[in-house]
């Protein structure tokens, strides 16, 4: 079940809105402390990177999250409307030497989120994509310090 | 909190002084500045990330055009950080073997290649 759905307009200044929502329910959900910095940043490429695919295809569409509180885990999906020409196709880990234009940056937010996520699962099809990345959650102490 | 930033000069080095969020939305700050400081010939410069509270796959984007800049005129780019989660993700995509980086502005400044 969803138990937050957050929808924004394909804008870079809303990309940090994204990030701090998420980490804010993340934390709530039980994520370790230690890790919220990692949920931030990985959040943050998600909806960056489906920023740049729906202003590049002038998609008007808003690119959407779902943060998924589950018992012991917490999943964050990150769906962009760009059409993708490949189904289904994994993107590799980016290598940075060959970082020459903007479609390099794209590749390194995936890097950065294949480095940072243990699992993360990355689906494309004519419709769209999809970035899932599902964290461990431990439960609320029962005292509160 | 929004990106700030401040230049200085020590002798042949330019210092950028980079604080708050580096993102998709703050990155064309830190490039624009990052282009002015070298089409006006500052070609070694220092990046000081200490005042960074957040860096992502934009700004290393932003870095590495930096350095092509600079390697242009033979010239270098060196960082300065010691904050343990924006060193990580410059060694999660292998940006630590293409950046020089310091523990300090004065190391960074007496640093020679």
């Amino acid at each position: 079940m969803a138990t937050v759905e957050l929808r924004f307009s394909a804008l870079p200044e809303h990309v940090r809105t994204a990030r701090l929502v998420a980490a804010a329910v993340a934390r709530r959900a039980g994520v370790d402390e230690a890790v919220l910095d990692e949920v931030r940043l990985a959040v943050g490429e998600a909806c960056t990177r489906a920023v740049g695919l729906h202003q590049i295809g002038g998609i008007s569409a808003p690119v959407k999250v779902l943060l998924i509180e589950e018992e012991k885990q917490f999943s964050i999906e990150v769906g962009d409307e760009a059409p993708h020409a490949v189904s289904g196709e994994r993107a590799p880990g980016a290598g940075p030497g060959d970082a020459d234009g903007e479609a390099d940056e794209d590749e390194m937010g995936l890097a950065v989120i294949s480095g940072l996520v243990d699992d993360v699962e990355v689906s494309a099809g004519e419709h769209g994509g999809l970035i899932k990345m599902t964290w461990p959650t431990t439960p609320p102490p029962t005292i509160l310090v | 909190m929004d990106l700030s930033l401040s230049t200085e000069t020590m002798g042949d080095r330019t210092i950028v002084r980079v604080g708050g969020e580096i993102d998709v939305y703050t990155a064309p700050k830190l490039r624009e500045q990052l282009v002015e400081l070298v089409n006006d010939g500052s070609f070694h410069l220092v990046v000081d990330m200490e005042g960074v509270d957040f860096l992502d796959s934009t700004g290393l984007g932003v870095l590495v055009g930096g350095l092509k800049r600079v390697r242009a005129h033979e010239g270098s780019l060196r960082l300065v950080c010691n904050q343990e989660r924006i060193l990580k993700i410059f060694r999660i995509t292998g940006l630590t073997k293409v950046f020089p980086i310091h523990t300090s502005v004065e190391e960074a400044v007496a640093a020679t290649d």
